[in-house]
């Protein structure tokens, strides 16, 4: 079972269709996806290796329902044990893990869930990620927004009550360059408590900029942390460079980041493999940076924009909450946000076990927070959206329907020092 | 997995994981308890190394044994450093255990003097590996400053009380790369299994077998329970069935597909 991720559109000149195709089929036309390009700096960090070969090794059938129980009753979860959780052998557990996943949230973070919105404020984009609606060869409506618009937007969303804002464009250096992106955060911190920012990875110095324009997180996915997988999905641009996007995490860390996430898109690769490197991505880096605040997210593949049967394959809700619940048990400390891609009934019972932050209000397209939150006829132009959503609460709705399943919602924990 | 079980220090490899003082009983016993200990390594004063023509304890320590001179009576990272440099010249070696003391009531260690003294002696080249409180923070610290391994004290150095800060060294076993070494306080064999259990790279004890009735056969006590609990550490301790709570509602019953 596979996506047919290629599609082409009427629109694109007959060299860049040849282009495309070209990119598509022959291996060779691309470039070396290990090595950097310039301008890209080079960290040393023993972190890659550490992920990447315990990812390699991982035989996720050798597991059996001793290793699971065996797992579950220990006080600590070893990474032997956490793989047994991520293994076939431990879903008919799925229950017993939910139990212990949500003592372990219940220790850590109460009866809490952290609400925020994400702001797209640009969507042009220099990559060609085949299963993404930003994508350079992919027809849609094409949208920066101007810094009056930036703060229309911030200033629609900041009345909705929404104290922490996650600032995303697509990833263009051209369109969106650094000093733009920290233009659009130094207008948020004055809307916000809390800014993060989802963006193309960029050098220290450069997190060091966007820190003092008031960010303090930083959250990039891998997507998948298969290196010959990540190399037939990201074809064209920056991004395929797949070591420089692995240690954007440090690389903002040491620039004095308070906090970073991280996440691979479930449903491009082995999803097993794919969450186990994305736990242990964190694991490292917190015993690394044991002050930073971490994060895990746990995207699953959306239809996108003329690719509507794009889906995620063989990680249904059944398997993501099986990740959820190893997730939390392995790391009791991380946080897990839930994104507004998994429906209504998905989030609110993930927010039981294992889930700490989820969005609301959500939209993925540019410019349009006004028309929907209010209703009101746009004026201007909008861009078309990165994927479709799934949950659209608005704030106001999500914060009265987590308080009616005995939550406490949290808008704000956090000062900027 | 148990077959090539080495305890690796500063490149060094090891057998044994049961360290042996060698402060508090009879110089005459020494090569005793290093038999019946199987130990490979033993701790020395060096204060205590070269009081006088006769007695001196380095004579009494059989060849092959990797000697591990320690600085107690330091009361500062200088004083410290100056004892560690004066171990090697005497022709101790490289291995360095380094203990600073401000108080004479407690000996507690005092970590920050030590987090200095390791950092400078690293940097000379010793082996070293600080006795501390065990407090995460230093441990990093440590790590930081080039140690070798982090040796936590399990309760006050002497008492024989074992593993009162057993959730603390807990923390550390499971978040620094390093060896964790237990020192002081631990007071019986089945204290030492329990900190091998837990996955402890070794414990040290002194008192425990100087104030043993005998002490040749309380040191083989003592090698047996660091083995059986190596052993039941790597082989990873079964379920415990606990009585909890009658599970609650099903917290799964909202997946679809």
């Amino acid at each position: 079972m596979e996506n047919n991720y290629f599609v082409d559109s009427g629109n694109l000149s007959e060299s860049a269709l040849k282009r495309k195709h070209e990119l598509e089929n022959n291996p060779a036309s691309r470039t070396n996806h290990m090595e950097y390009m310039d301008g890209m700096e080079q960290i040393k960090s023993d972190i890659f290796g550490k992920v990447i070969s315990e990812m390699k090794s991982y035989d996720y059938n050798k597991y059996t329902a001793v290793d699971v129980n065996r797992a579950l009753t220990h006080d600590t979860c070893t990474i032997e044990d956490f793989k047994a959780l991520l293994s076939p052998a431990a879903e008919p557990f799925l229950e017993k893990m939910a139990q212990k996943a949500r003592l372990e949230t219940q220790k850590h973070f109460g009866n809490t869930v952290y609400l925020f919105t994400p702001l797209y404020i640009a969507n042009y984009c220099e990559n060609y990620c085949i299963y993404c609606g930003f994508n350079c060869y992919n027809d849609i409506r094409r949208m920066k927004l101007n810094m009056e618009q930036i703060e229309h937007e911030m200033q629609v969303i900041a009345k909705s009550g929404m104290e922490e804002i996650l600032i995303l464009t697509g990833e263009s250096r051209a369109k969106s360059s650094v000093e733009y992106i920290g233009e659009a955060c130094k207008l948020a911190r004055k809307y916000f408590r809390l800014v993060g920012i989802e963006i193309y990875p960029v050098n220290t110095d450069e997190y060091r900029y966007l820190h003092e324009c008031g960010v303090d997180y930083v959250t990039v996915f891998q997507e998948t942390y298969d290196s010959d997988r990540y190399e037939q999905l990201h074809l064209l641009g920056h991004k395929r460079v797949f070591p420089y996007r692995f240690d954007a995490q440090e690389r903002a860390l040491m620039a004095g980041m308070r906090g970073i996430a991280c996440s691979a898109l479930l449903g491009l690769s082995d999803f097993r493999k794919d969450a186990l490197a994305s736990a242990l991505h964190v694991y490292y880096l917190q015993r690394k940076y044991p002050q930073a605040e971490i994060s895990l997210s746990c995207p699953r593949l959306r239809p996108i924009k003329n690719n509507v049967e794009i889906n995620p394959l063989d990680v249904h809700e059944k398997q993501l909450c099986q990740i959820l619940c190893a997730y939390r048990i392995f790391l009791p400390f991380c946080g897990i946000t839930v994104s507004s891609r998994e429906s209504r009934s998905f989030r609110n019972g993930i927010v039981k076990i294992s889930a700490t932050k989820i969005s609301a209000g959500v939209s993925t397209g540019i410019g349009d927070h006004e028309s929907k939150y209010t209703g009101k006829e746009n004026s201007s132009a909008e861009g078309d959206e990165q994927f479709e959503i799934d949950d659209n609460r608005s704030l106001e709705k999500m914060y009265n329907d987590m308080s009616d399943e005995g939550l406490q919602p949290v808008l704000n924990d956090y000062l900027y020092v | 997995m148990i077959e090539n079980d080495k305890l690796i220090l500063g490149g060094h490899e090891f057998n044994s994981r049961f360290i042996l003082g060698s402060g508090k009983y009879s110089l005459k016993l020494i090569e005793a308890a290093v038999k019946y200990a199987g130990a490979e390594i033993i701790t020395l004063a060096v204060r205590r190394a070269n009081t006088a023509e006769s007695e001196n304890i380095l004579d009494y320590i059989p060849d092959g044994v990797t000697l591990l001179p320690n600085t107690s009576g330091a009361r500062n990272a200088d004083e410290a450093v100056r004892i560690a440099r004066l171990a090697r010249e005497l022709g101790c070696g490289d291995f360095v255990k380094i203990e600073i003391m401000r108080d004479t009531k407690y000996l507690l260690p005092d970590n920050s003097e030590t987090v200095k003294a390791t950092e400078i002696l690293a940097k000379e080249g010793f082996v070293v590996m600080p006795y501390m409180y065990p407090d995460l923070n230093t441990a990093r610290d440590l790590v930081n400053a080039g140690a070798a391994s982090v040796m936590p004290l399990a309760s006050p150095i002497g008492s024989n009380k074992g593993l009162a800060t057993k959730d603390f060294i807990q923390i550390l076993i499971d978040e620094i790369d390093l060896p964790i070494i237990v020192d002081a306080g631990i007071g019986r064999p089945s204290q030492a299994c329990e900190a091998m259990e837990m996955g402890a790279a070794a414990v040290m004890s002194n008192t425990a077998l100087a104030t043993a009735g005998d002490l040749p056969v309380m040191a083989e006590a003592f090698r047996q329970a660091v083995e059986a609990g190596r052993k039941a550490y790597l082989a990873g301790l079964g379920r415990v069935l606990t009585r909890g709570a009658a599970p609650s509602d099903t917290l799964t019953g909202f997946l679809h597909d």
